[in-house]
């Protein structure tokens, strides 16, 4: 039976994609409902290894929400985080855009070399780099204040940023430049009117990725700043709620859902931008 | 409108040259092509033309005035990508407009200037769409009506039919050209086609390896060509070139019919031909063999128009013939035209 031979090799194809795409997607969720779970689960239940872990054995409780905005500064860093993460995409941008299109095009071989080179200056874990920048930031009088972070973090979201925009001017055809110079602009000019906004897809990936790194990073943040009002949420959050073995986890797990919020829905919001192929019928196809 | 004039520009990639001395002037209003192999320097000509590649040396006039250290935008030429690079963020209307735009054309024109332009290419109804939403022949004409939109004194097209299919090709061919006679632009298009290069140009420029070999009308170039390589390049199947002595003998495959096909002559030079294959073409047969006597072991092609019925066996030995005015000769050495001499 062929007919029905082809039905059920349908069915079965249909039926082992969306078992992939479901296991994804619990896979991507599940850390979301487990924050959501935990910063509502009143602190006996979420202790008692008896209790369903994944439910709420109690009434849920707003408690960890209390200590973690009225008895830490956890809106104060916040603030200090967007601060600093606003700041340092903007630097980056400036920097890495013409600094990747500079390499994309007007180098010759050389800049695809010299691009690999700035890339694996990102490679260097601020471990190592930590200790003699912070001599620099002293140095400089930053030290204990956020413009230090936002003197260092461009130091790895350039590289690597400007890195990635490389492969996006790349994949843009230079007739497309070269008509809009002819047209009537400067070489500047068809940058912006014409390269900028096809490779929007790329800047946004700056600009979520730069602020992914902002949100995450912990060690210099540490090592720069000792005022609690001046802290980042990646260091605040564990300093403030890991209290000696301690872990107030509610809290902490509110702390960083609410972190996480803004990066997951500006992620949603232009997924289809960073996926679309963004150039086709530019050229012949 | 403009006149178009390299004197002898020059353009190296590190110790490549890419074009080697070129010298060329269009006449106003004319339909030039560049003719040539890829690789022989002809893009890269009209891309020094249009001011996306600095010459090494030499100089381009266009208009009278010397263009070498202005950029591409100050130079009021038009070019037609061989990729068309429509832009694809924008809709047709907004990728005709744009060089008025560049150029701060009052916004108030636009409408009228864009609807001209389509026109020109009846296009008018695919203005709100995207370049990705047109077909190859539509995305050809949009190209083509965002160079003319802007009124340029020189239109320079690089290959511009090489993205359609056959059939399109042939009505697009006939569309250019009627276009080109209606606006009078000076107009340099390169191609490595020739059927396209013979029926569009007024004059075809033949380039090999960075230096024009000829430069004339089209019957010039197929009927007196300069030298072997653009006797080779032209025609299909190519001129039949023979060594004899020091010099090569050519003749078009056309041109070396049957004995009794031509009636009583007393120009004709008869060989001895003797027929390896043949393929028969419906409006032609193409006859491949070897000549006999005195250029024994010459491989050359006869092609018999469908009006020619003689019978013909492959395997036999014919005598064939060519009328004295068709043969050419070229000097062994240099591959230069030179004065006809007795076989």
């Amino acid at each position: 039976m062929p007919a029905v031979l082809r039905r059920l090799k349908r069915l079965g194809a249909r039926g082992s994609h969306f078992g992939i795409v479901a296991l994804f997607t619990v896979f991507a969720a599940f850390p979301f409902f487990w924050m959501v779970v935990t910063t509502f689960k009143r602190t006996p239940d979420l202790m008692n290894t008896k209790n369903n872990p994944f439910l709420f054995n109690q009434p849920p409780t707003l408690e960890h929400l209390r200590v973690l905005f009225f008895d830490t500064l956890y809106g104060r860093w916040l603030w200090n985080t967007a601060f600093v993460g606003v700041l340092v995409v903007a630097i980056t941008l400036l920097l890495a855009v013409p600094a990747a299109y500079s390499l994309a095009r007007l180098t010759g071989r050389g800049g695809e070399q010299l691009g690999i080179g700035i890339f694996l200056t990102y490679l260097v874990p601020p471990t190592i780099l930590f200790i003699p920048l912070a001599r620099v930031v002293s140095n400089l009088g930053l030290k204990d204040s956020l413009w230090s972070l936002i003197l260092v973090y461009p130091s790895f979201t350039v590289p690597f940023c400007t890195w990635l925009l490389m492969g996006f001017f790349k994949a843009i055809p230079r007739d497309l430049e070269e008509a809009a110079m002819i047209d009537g602009y400067s070489r500047f000019g068809a940058f912006v009117k014409v390269v900028i906004p096809l490779s929007i897809a790329g800047i946004l990936t700056v600009v979520i990725f730069s602020l992914t790194l902002v949100m995450q990073e912990f060690v210099y943040g540490m090592t720069f700043i000792s005022f609690a009002s001046q802290y980042t949420v990646s260091v605040g959050v564990p300093t403030f709620l890991v209290r000696g073995d301690v872990y107030f986890w509610g809290s902490l797990m509110a702390a960083c859902f609410i972190a996480s919020v803004p990066i997951a829905i500006l992620y949603n919001f232009f997924v289809d931008r960073f996926i679309a192929g963004f150039t086709v019928g530019a050229v012949k196809g | 409108m403009a006149i178009v004039e390299t004197r002898n520009i020059k353009k190296y990639f590190g110790d490549v040259p890419a074009v080697n001395g070129v010298d060329l002037s269009t006449e106003e209003g004319e339909f030039l092509v560049l003719l040539g192999p890829s690789g022989c320097g002809k893009t890269t000509l009209l891309r020094m033309i249009a001011g996306l590649e600095e010459p090494t040396s030499g100089e381009i006039l266009i208009g009278g005035q010397v263009v070498n250290d202005l950029p591409p935008r100050a130079r009021k030429i038009a070019m037609v990508f061989q990729s068309y690079a429509l832009y694809p963020h924008m809709t047709v209307f907004k990728n005709i407009a744009f060089p008025l735009k560049a150029q701060s054309v009052p916004k108030e024109t636009w409408q009228s200037k864009v609807e001209w332009a389509a026109s020109m290419f009846g296009i008018e109804k695919l203005l709100h769409r995207k370049p990705r939403e047109l077909s190859g022949g539509e995305r050809q004409r949009v190209a083509l009506a965002r160079a003319l939109v802007r009124e340029p004194t020189v239109f320079l097209l690089d290959e511009p039919l090489s993205n359609l299919d056959a059939k399109l090709r042939t009505s697009a061919r006939e569309e250019l050209q009627q276009f080109q006679r209606r606006i009078g632009t000076t107009t340099i298009y390169v191609t490595h086609d020739q059927v396209e290069a013979m029926g569009l140009g007024d004059r075809i420029a033949v380039m090999n390896q960075g230096k024009v070999r000829q430069l004339g009308t089209p019957q010039e170039i197929y009927h007196e060509p300069a030298d072997t390589f653009v006797a080779g390049f032209l025609g299909s199947p190519p001129m039949n070139l023979v060594e004899y002595d020091d010099t090569i003998v050519g003749f078009r495959p056309e041109t070396f019919l049957p004995r009794e096909v031509f009636g009583v002559q007393d120009d004709l030079v008869a060989f001895q031909f003797k027929v390896t294959r043949i393929e028969y073409l419906g409006a032609d047969r193409l006859l491949y063999g070897f000549l006999g006597g005195k250029l024994a072991d010459a491989h050359v092609i006869s092609r018999l128009p469908s009006t020619v019925t003689a019978s013909i066996q492959q395997g036999e030995t014919y005598e064939f013939v060519v009328q004295a005015k068709d043969l050419k000769f070229f000097d062994k050495e240099t591959g230069l035209r030179t004065g006809p001499r007795p076989l």
